[in-house]
């Protein structure tokens, strides 16, 4: 569980559409990532949007911490440059997977935003090396409407991989 | 996942790994200026090294005052590979102890920090006090008109959990097997004393959270790391193109006298633009069209009464202090065997932070930790390393930088403490 993110009553069907809709989100997301387009990652965004991947263990005890902490796109783009023109690592290939999407909230607030998770695995593989698990967790997402299209306004990783395999190099 | 499951030339499968004690550990010629590869790969030599260095006569991180900070506030650490349990006694008095249940050798405290009144094992229900002093042993005296329990003689006093010499100072815990370790502040030194206490002396820490990663490198090419300014200057984009540590501006790898622990420092220049210029031909890492899209990133809040915006100390054997303008944190290294070692991280700030500082703290975080812009680079290029030694027929690496002083420098261009930390590490392992 993480705070804010509890599950409301609604309209069974529009929440079965909404669903749909996130599925596609994250499909397409996922696709940008693991085809190694990290510089129109940060087009998933709003503006303002925070962007945290945190261990469980940190998001249990309400502690702030980010192993990856941004709270606007501008520092999500600085980190989509950096990862695809200045940083030094090992290349790697990454599938990321996401299953038991559930919409948490059609419409919270007046800007109507949707609140949904989802458990998220992400495999990497290294040159010479088997294919691992890089992270096991869970997306806790905020949602608005831009020009009819979903946009993160949050997005909080929780990781259960409390012992990270080296680095995380590329986004979850 | 970790180093183990390398699928090409598993840890174990070259002959540099197998050196026992029976191998004749000699020193290359040429002194400190060559470091032969077996300080890295030789199993036998990092059983001594848990021996004399982890288990001897240092002062080893264990905790911070902050984490446990009310009567019966406990956490699971290390001292070397070696599990203990910190915690704070109802007079406010922090004790540590092993992880390992007098009876019968439980890893008995499963919880990685929490409260508690007494410690129990599960396996047959020893507990112990916050001290680690064994409170109860059930069915001590058997059962009525069963027989059974204890020897008359069983006294608890003699079944303690084996118990750890403890220090703290301005609120970071230390603790020992030895108990014929110097006083902390002797051991630190004056000159790594100094850097510490702009961290600690008389602030209140407000823990921010944990990170956790295994390294797949030997633990000492992590103290290494941080004594080489040479590879900050080149390896690390960052802090070339922002100006954040440039060779030619105001820096210092300050030295104890033993060469054990050591101080990497540097101003951020005033003028950075003009810094850069004069030597960004050599770096090859400066990006001269990386423009921050959001500038906040690199801020400078000049909380310290320091001349340097940076200090990384390395406090020998299992502590790195990191101040990286205003992200501060502690890493404790658990060796993890010749390849490995464990990374804990534990982010703080202050308890004087604003809302808005707290935040600040949490954006520039994303220099270090292991997925940090810093951070991810040193522990790539750290595994880089020990795949190098272990899997070539080559055996020795060239410590050159500088010549062959030892300690402190001025310049980054130089390796100095490296060599320093090599000397008293020769002396402690008698190589």
């Amino acid at each position: 569980m993480y705070p804010g993110y509890d599950m409301a009553v609604a309209d069974a069907r529009a929440m079965r559409e909404l669903r749909l809709e996130i599925e596609e989100f994250h499909a397409d997301y996922c696709w940008t990532l693991d085809c190694g387009d990290v510089e129109s990652w940060p087009d998933y965004f709003t503006d303002d949007a925070v962007y945290r991947v945190t261990a469980r263990e940190n998001a249990d005890a309400g502690l702030p911490v980010g192993l990856v902490y941004a709270d606007s796109k501008a520092m999500i783009r600085d980190r989509a440059f950096a990862l695809k023109h200045t940083q030094m690592y090992a290349p790697r290939s990454l599938q990321h997977f996401v299953t038991n999407v559930r919409v948490l909230e059609a419409k919270g607030g007046a800007d109507g935003t949707v609140k949904a998770q989802a458990n998220y695995l992400l495999l990497q593989t290294l040159v010479d090396g088997p294919t691992t698990i890089q992270q096991s967790g869970r997306y806790y997402d905020s949602f608005v409407r831009v020009a009819g299209k979903l946009l993160l306004k949050e997005r909080q990783c929780v990781y259960d991989t409390v012992l990270i395999a080296n680095d995380l190099v590329l986004p979850v | 996942m970790f180093s183990v499951d390398t699928v090409i030339h598993q840890p174990g499968s070259f002959a540099k790994e197998q050196l026992d004690e029976s191998f004749d550990y000699r020193w290359p010629e040429g002194g400190l200026q060559y470091i032969p590869d077996w300080v890295y790969t030789s199993p036998a030599i990092y059983q001594r090294e848990v021996e004399r260095i982890f288990h001897g006569p240092t002062w080893n991180f264990v905790a911070l005052e902050a984490e446990i900070p009310r009567p019966g506030d406990f956490k699971r650490s290390y001292v070397g590979p070696t599990p203990v349990v910190v915690a704070r006694d109802t007079d406010g008095s922090v004790h540590a102890f092993e992880n390992r249940c007098a009876h019968r050798g439980a890893e008995f405290c499963r919880s990685q920090r929490g409260n508690t009144r007494e410690f129990i094992c599960p396996y047959h229900q020893w507990s112990y006090d916050l001290r680690g002093n064994l409170q109860g042993v059930p069915f001590k005296r058997g059962v009525k008109g069963e027989g059974g329990g204890m020897p008359k003689d069983f006294r608890n006093e003699d079944h303690a959990l084996m118990k750890l010499n403890v220090t703290t100072l301005h609120g970071v815990v230390f603790a020992s097997f030895s108990k014929d370790v110097e006083p902390i502040e002797a051991y630190l030194g004056p000159e790594i004393l100094k850097d510490f206490e702009v961290v600690f002396k008389g602030r209140q820490l407000r823990i921010l959270g944990y990170y956790r990663n295994e390294l797949p490198g030997n633990w000492k090419l992590y103290h290494e790391n941080l004594k080489d300014p040479y590879h900050a200057t080149l390896l690390h984009s960052f802090l070339v193109t922002f100006g954040l540590m440039v060779a030619g501006s105001r820096n210092g790898m300050i030295a104890d006298a033993t060469g054990r622990h050591g101080t990497l420092a540097s101003a951020k220049p005033d003028d950075v633009a003009a810094a850069v210029d004069q030597v960004k031909g050599e770096m090859r890492a400066y990006r001269e069209d990386f423009k921050l899209a959001d500038r906040r990133f690199l801020e400078y809040v000049r909380e310290f009464d320091s001349p340097w915006s940076v200090t990384m100390q390395t406090i020998w054997p299992n502590l790195i202090v990191q101040r990286e303008l205003n992200t501060l944190g502690i890493r404790h290294i658990v060796p993890n065997g010749p390849h490995s070692m464990i990374m804990l991280w534990t982010m703080f700030g202050y308890d004087t932070d604003d809302e808005a500082m707290v935040r600040h703290r949490l954006r520039q975080g994303n220099l270090m930790g292991p997925a940090g812009f810093l951070g991810l680079e040193d522990n790539e290029a750290i595994k880089f390393v020990q795949e190098g030694l272990r899997r070539s027929r080559s055996h020795t690496g060239v410590l050159k930088l500088g010549g062959d002083t030892l300690g402190s420098t001025s310049s980054v261009i130089d390796e100095a403490a490296i060599r320093g930390m090599y000397a008293y590490y020769r002396k402690q392992m008698e190589l």
